[in-house]
C-alpha cells in the first residue's frame, strides 16, 4: 500500500477572508493548549485503528496554521513519527499567512520539522489585497518569502488571479514579479465565487463580476506561459513546479491515495480492514473538540466508498494532474476497471477533440481538456 | 316551454374586440335584469374557465336568459349568446351568430373599431342581423364618442346616428341598452307546428350529466323524452333533460321556436355532436337541415411532446380529457427521433393551439414541447395522387412530388397611417397580395391575401413590432394555390433533428434557415465539444453556425476536502443530463427547443 498522507486543520484566522470557504473560524481568543491536546487525542485514535503504516507526508493546513505555536507543531509532528514510519525526507508542509507576527515564528516551525512552508501571498498589488480582505501588505508579504527562502528548505506560494477587471497584461505583470520571487512551486488559482461567502452576496448582488469564458480561458493560458519560461511546469490544473518539487501530499490527493485527516471539518480516504472508506470530521471548532474529549475522536461521517463512487472520485482528481490516471493502480485502488468507468464513446470523442490522450495503461486530459475538466468530466464518466 | 310569446323573445350576441368591454356588459346586464343575485356574481360571469377569464376571451359559447320588464310594461325574454370572439373559431360564432336575429356591436369609444371586430360584424350581417351599435367606456377622458361614430360609419357602413352612450363599468345607460334590445331587434320567427328543426350551437362535457348541448330551436318543439337525430350522423338519442340558463341551469317541459336553451340525451362525448348540425325528431324528421352546416378541420398542426418521456400516457389521458370537450382538435400519436414519443395534434388555429397547449400545461401539469406549427398541405404527386400533408418529416422525396399547394388566408389589417409602411413591407415579405387599402381618418385598413404558412411563422411578432402594438389583425381561410415549396431540415452536427424540420417558401427558405440556426446558435449552450448547426434543402446546404467549445470550465481548487462535494455534483451533472435531448455528443437543453420553436400567438 502507497505511504498516508496526513492532514491536520487548524481552523482559525485572523479574520475571514471575503473569497473563502474553507472552514475557518475566527475567535477573540483561543485555547491553544485545548485544540493542540485535542489534535494530538485525534491523531492518535485515527494511528490506533489505522496500524503503523509508512507515513509520506504531512500537512498543516486551515484556517491559517502559521497560528500555531510552533511547540504544537512540534508535538503533532513527534506523534505523527511516533506512530507512523515515516519514508526517507518525509514532506512535511505549514500552510503560512505573509503577515509579521506569522514570520516571526518561522524558525520555530523549522525547528519542529516543518521542511516546506505555503505562503498564502494572493497577490502583491496593494488594491487587490485589499479587495481579496488580506490582513498583509505586498512588502509584507515579499519580506516574508525571502524570510522562508532562508528557513525551510522548500517553499511555495499562492496566487489568485483572474480578479474583477484584472486584464490580462495587468496579470502578467504581477505573475512576472511573483515568479522572480518563487523557488519551485507555485498555487495559482482562478478566483471563484464560492457560495455563502461574502463575494457570492457581492455577486449576486452584480457588484463584483469576474471574467468569464475566452477572457478567463486566456487568463489561465497566459499563466501557464508566464510560468513556462520560469521553468515551472503546470503538473495539475492551479499548481506549477519544477520537474520533483511538487507537493508530494497534495499528489496523493490527486492521485486518490489514503489520506487521514485530523481536526475540525477535516476529510479522510482510509483503508480500514482493506475496504475504503470516506471520513469526516465534526466542523465546528469546539464541538469538535468536546467529542474528542469525550470520545477520542470527533468523526461525524464514516462510510465505505463502493467501487462506483471511488471510480469517479479517482478520476475527477486524477484527470487534473498531468500525468493523468494509471490504469492499473485505479483498477487496484477503486475495484473497478478504468474502461468500465468511462463512457467510451465520449472519451473517443474527446481524444478526437484534442481533449484526452489515450496510452497504453494510462488515460490524460491535454492541457485543453483540463482547461474544460468539469465538462469533460461530466462527458466521459459513465 | 316558457309562457313568453314569440313577440317578447330576443335573441342577441355581442360583438365586440377583445378588451372592449364584452364580458363587462353581459356582466351589468345580467345584475340589472336580476339573474343573478349580488352574492353570486363574479367577474366575467360567462367565461367560466379561468384561461377565458384570465385572457379575456370566450373559447366556447355560452348563453343566458334574461327576464326583462320594459317600460312599455311588458315582460320580454332576452337570450344573451356569448360567442367565441376569435378568428379561429370563426365557424362557431358564426354558428352561434345564425342562433340570433340582432347584435350590439360594442366599440371601445377612445380605441375604436378594431379588425377583429370588423370580421365578426360581417359576419352579423351575413347573419342578417339586425345591429345596435354601443359606444363604451364614453366616461374616459380619452373617449372620442363623436370620432368612433363617425368610424363607425366611414368603415362599417352602419348607421350610427342611434349608437347607444354607455359605461358597462360604471353601468352608465344598461337600460337603454335593454330597450335598445327589446324595440330595435326583431323577435324570432318559427312555426311550433312543424317538425323539429332546432340548430346545435355548442357542446360541452359536464362530469355529472355527460354531453350538454346548447341549442337554438327553429321550428317545431324540443320535449323532454322525445327522440332525436342529428341530421349528419343520423344518430338518434332519447332526451332526457331540456332546459335553459339563467346562468345557471334551469329544467322545462320543452323549448319552442324562437328559444334558446340546453338538452342532455345520454351523449358520451362532444365529438358525437357537430356544432351546426341540425336537430329534428327521429320519428317526424323535417325534410331537409339548416343551411351552413360544415364539419370542423384543423388548420394547423404540431407535434406535442412531454418533456419527460414517462409523461407520455398522461398527455394521451390528459388529450382525451380535452377532447371530450373540444371536438375541433384532433391529436394522434407520432414519434419523433429527436423528441421520442408524442402526438401529432390539429387545430383551428393559432390561438386554439396555444390555449390547448396552456391547458394541458395549467390544468393537467404537464411539461410540453411543441413543433413549429405547420399548416396543412396538398401535395399531388407525379401519379396523380393527392395527399395532405401536416408534418413536414412527412414530405415525400421531391422526385415523386409534382406540385404542392399550400392554404392562404385574407387577411384585415388596421393600423395608424404612421405604421402602414411597415405592415405592407412585412406583408410583402410574407408572399402577400394586396386586395384592397382604405383609410378611415388616420388609420389605415389594409386587405392582403397571405400564405397561412407565412402567418404562422412570428407574423403576429412581426406586427406588433413593426406597429408598436398598434396593429389590429384578423384573418378568414381563402382556399388553396400552388406554392414552389421546399423542406427545410436542421442538422445538429450532421445529425437530422427531425422536430425542428419545416416547410418553406424555396424564395424565403434560405433566409428561415440561417435565422433559425442564429437562433440555435443563441439559444444552445456552449459545450465540451464544437457543434455545427446547419440548414438544408433536401442533400444541399444552406445555412451554417458554428458553435465553439466552451473555453473554461474547471473548478480551481480541488483537494482532499473537496472529493466528496465534487463527486456529488458530477453526479448531480450525470443526472441533468437525462433531461437534455441527446444529439450524438450534443446537449440540447429543453428551453431552446421551447424558444427556438416558439411561434407568438
Amino acid at each position: 500500500m502507497e505511504p498516508l498522507a496526513l492532514y491536520i486543520h487548524w481552523p482559525f484566522c485572523l479574520a475571514k477572508c471575503p473569497y473563502c470557504d474553507f472552514n475557518s473560524h475566527v475567535r477573540d481568543r483561543i485555547d491553544q493548549a485545548r485544540f493542540a491536546a485535542a489534535l494530538r487525542r485525534e491523531l492518535a485514535w485515527e494511528a490506533a485503528r489505522l496500524g503503523r503504516r509508512r507515513l509520506g507526508s504531512i500537512f498543516f493546513g486551515g484556517g491559517t496554521p502559521s497560528l500555531m505555536e510552533p511547540a504544537t507543531v512540534a508535538a503533532l509532528i513527534d506523534d505523527a513519527v511516533r506512530w507512523f514510519d515515516p519514508v526517507a525526507g518525509m514532506e512535511i508542509t505549514l500552510e503560512a499567512n505573509p503577515t509579521s507576527v506569522e514570520a516571526e515564528r518561522f524558525a520555530g516551525f523549522r525547528a519542529a520539522g516543518v521542511n516546506r512552508v505555503s505562503v498564502g501571498v494572493q497577490s502583491l498589488d496593494p488594491a487587490a489585497l485589499g479587495f481579496l480582505g488580506r490582513q498583509h501588505s505586498a512588502d509584507q508579504a515579499v519580506a516574508a518569502l525571502e524570510l522562508a527562502r532562508r528557513v525551510f528548505p522548500r517553499v511555495s506560494f499562492d496566487l489568485i488571479y483572474a480578479r474583477p477587471g484584472q486584464t490580462e497584461a495587468a496579470w502578467r505583470a504581477e505573475l512576472r514579479t511573483a515568479l522572480a520571487l518563487a523557488a519551485d512551486h507555485l498555487s495559482l488559482y482562478q478566483l471563484t465565487i464560492e457560495p455563502g461567502t461574502k463575494f457570492a452576496t457581492l455577486a449576486a448582488r452584480g457588484e463584483i463580476v469576474l471574467p468569464e469564458g475566452d477572457a478567463a480561458a486566456a487568463l489561465y493560458e497566459a499563466t501557464a506561459e508566464e510560468a513556462g519560461t520560469f521553468g515551472l511546469a503546470p503538473y495539475e490544473v492551479s499548481n506549477y513546479a519544477r520537474p520533483g518539487a511538487e507537493s508530494r501530499h497534495n499528489l496523493s490527493y490527486w492521485r486518490y491515495e489514503d489520506y487521514a485527516g485530523i481536526g475540525p471539518g477535516a476529510h479522510g480516504r482510509v483503508t480500514v480492514d482493506g475496504a475504503l472508506r470516506a471520513t469526516r470530521r465534526h466542523r465546528a471548532p469546539e464541538v469538535w473538540a468536546e467529542l474528542v474529549e469525550r470520545h477520542g475522536h470527533g468523526t461525524v461521517e464514516e462510510t465505505p466508498v463502493v467501487p462506483a463512487e471511488a471510480a469517479r472520485e479517482a478520476l475527477l482528481m486524477g484527470l487534473r494532474l498531468g500525468e493523468g490516471v494509471d490504469a492499473a493502480r485505479f483498477a487496484r485502488r477503486t475495484g473497478m476497471a478504468l474502461d468500465a468507468a468511462l463512457d467510451l464513446a465520449m472519451v473517443e470523442a474527446a481524444v478526437d477533440a484534442g481533449y484526452l490522450v489515450r496510452e497504453p495503461g494510462r488515460l490524460a486530459a491535454t492541457d485543453a481538456g483540463r482547461l474544460r475538466l468539469d465538462a469533460l468530466l461530466a462527458a466521459i464518466v459513465a | 316551454m316558457t309562457d313568453t310569446p314569440i313577440e317578447n323573445i330576443r335573441n342577441f350576441a355581442i360583438i365586440a374586440h377583445i378588451d372592449h368591454g364584452k364580458s363587462t356588459l353581459a356582466d351589468r346586464l345580467i345584475q340589472t335584469t336580476g339573474a343573478l343575485s349580488a352574492r353570486e356574481m363574479t367577474n366575467q360571469v360567462l367565461d367560466s374557465m379561468d384561461l377565458e377569464r384570465e385572457r379575456g376571451i370566450t373559447i366556447k359559447a355560452q348563453t343566458v336568459r334574461l327576464s326583462y320588464r320594459a317600460k312599455n310594461g311588458q315582460t320580454y325574454e332576452l337570450n344573451l349568446m356569448d360567442t367565441p370572439g376569435h378568428v379561429d373559431f370563426a365557424y362557431e360564432v358564426s354558428r352561434s351568430l345564425a342562433a340570433c336575429e340582432g347584435s350590439l356591436l360594442v366599440v371601445d369609444a377612445s380605441q375604436g373599431v378594431e379588425a377583429q371586430t370588423l370580421a365578426n360584424v360581417y359576419q352579423a350581417i351575413e347573419a342578417g342581423h339586425e345591429i345596435v351599435p354601443v359606444l363604451n367606456k364614453v366616461d374616459l377622458p380619452a373617449a372620442e364618442p363623436e370620432r368612433v361614430r363617425q368610424q363607425i360609419e366611414d368603415v362599417i357602413g352602419l348607421d350610427a346616428s342611434d349608437a347607444l352612450m354607455i359605461s358597462a363599468k360604471t353601468g352608465l345607460n344598461i337600460e337603454g341598452v335593454l330597450e335598445a334590445l327589446v324595440h330595435r331587434l326583431p323577435p324570432p320567427k318559427g312555426d311550433p307546428a312543424a317538425p323539429l328543426k332546432a340548430l346545435l350551437v355548442d357542446s360541452w362535457y359536464d362530469p355529472y350529466l355527460g354531453v350538454v348541448i346548447l341549442v337554438r330551436v327553429k321550428d317545431g318543439r324540443l320535449k323532454r323524452g322525445q327522440k332525436i337525430r342529428m341530421m349528419s350522423t343520423g344518430a338518434a338519442h332519447l332526451v332526457e333533460q331540456v332546459g335553459v340558463f339563467s346562468p345557471k341551469m334551469i329544467p322545462t317541459e320543452d323549448l319552442g321556436p324562437g328559444e334558446i336553451g340546453f338538452i342532455t340525451a345520454a351523449i358520451k362525448t362532444v365529438a358525437d355532436c357537430n356544432v351546426g348540425d341540425t336537430l329534428t325528431d327521429d320519428r317526424a324528421p323535417a325534410a331537409e337541415a339548416l343551411p351552413g352546416f360544415k364539419p370542423s378541420v384543423p388548420v394547423v398542426w404540431c407535434g406535442l411532446y412531454p418533456v419527460d418521456a414517462d409523461d407520455f400516457e398522461k398527455l394521451r389521458d390528459s388529450l382525451g380529457k380535452l377532447r371530450l370537450n373540444d371536438a375541433s382538435f384532433h391529436y394522434d400519436p407520432e414519434t419523433s427521433a429527436a423528441l421520442g414519443f408524442g402526438f401529432r395534434c390539429g387545430f383551428l388555429g393559432l390561438l386554439h393551439l396555444e390555449i390547448i397547449q396552456e391547458r394541458l400545461s395549467r390544468e393537467f401539469d404537464l411539461d410540453l414541447i411543441a413543433t413549429a406549427p405547420s399548416v396543412v398541405y396538398r401535395v399531388h404527386r407525379t401519379n396523380g395522387e393527392v395527399a395532405e400533408l401536416h408534418n413536414p418529416a412527412d414530405m415525400p422525396d421531391g422526385s415523386v412530388i409534382d406540385h404542392i399547394e399550400e392554404p392562404w388566408i385574407k387577411a384585415t389589417i388596421m393600423v395608424p397611417d404612421d405604421y402602414l409602411g411597415a405592415i405592407l413591407q412585412l406583408c410583402n415579405d410574407r408572399r402577400g397580395e394586396q386586395v384592397d387599402l382604405t383609410y378611415v381618418g388616420n388609420r389605415a385598413m389594409a386587405v392582403y391575401r397571405l400564405p397561412l404558412n407565412e402567418v404562422v411563422f412570428d407574423f403576429y411578432d412581426r406586427l406588433k413590432s413593426v406597429s408598436r402594438g398598434y396593429a389590429s389583425f384578423d384573418y378568414a381561410m381563402d382556399g388553396y394555390a400552388p406554392g414552389e415549396l421546399v423542406r427545410i431540415s436542421i442538422l445538429v452536427n450532421n445529425d437530422p433533428v427531425d422536430a425542428l424540420s419545416f416547410i418553406a417558401h424555396r424564395a424565403v427558405a434560405e433566409a428561415r434557415g440561417r435565422s433559425i440556426c442564429a437562433k440555435l446558435k443563441e439559444l444552445i449552450p456552449r459545450q465540451l465539444f464544437k457543434i455545427a448547426i446547419q440548414a438544408a434543402i433536401g442533400g444541399r446546404v444552406i445555412a451554417r453556425e458554428t458553435l465553439s467549445a466552451l473555453s473554461k470550465d474547471v473548478t480551481a481548487k480541488c483537494y482532499g476536502g473537496d472529493i466528496s462535494r465534487k463527486r456529488k455534483l458530477l453526479e448531480k451533472q450525470k443526472e441533468g443530463k437525462k433531461r437534455m435531448r441527446q444529439f450524438g455528443k450534443v446537449e440540447i437543453p429543453q428551453s431552446a427547443f421551447l424558444a427556438a420553436l416558439k411561434m407568438d400567438a
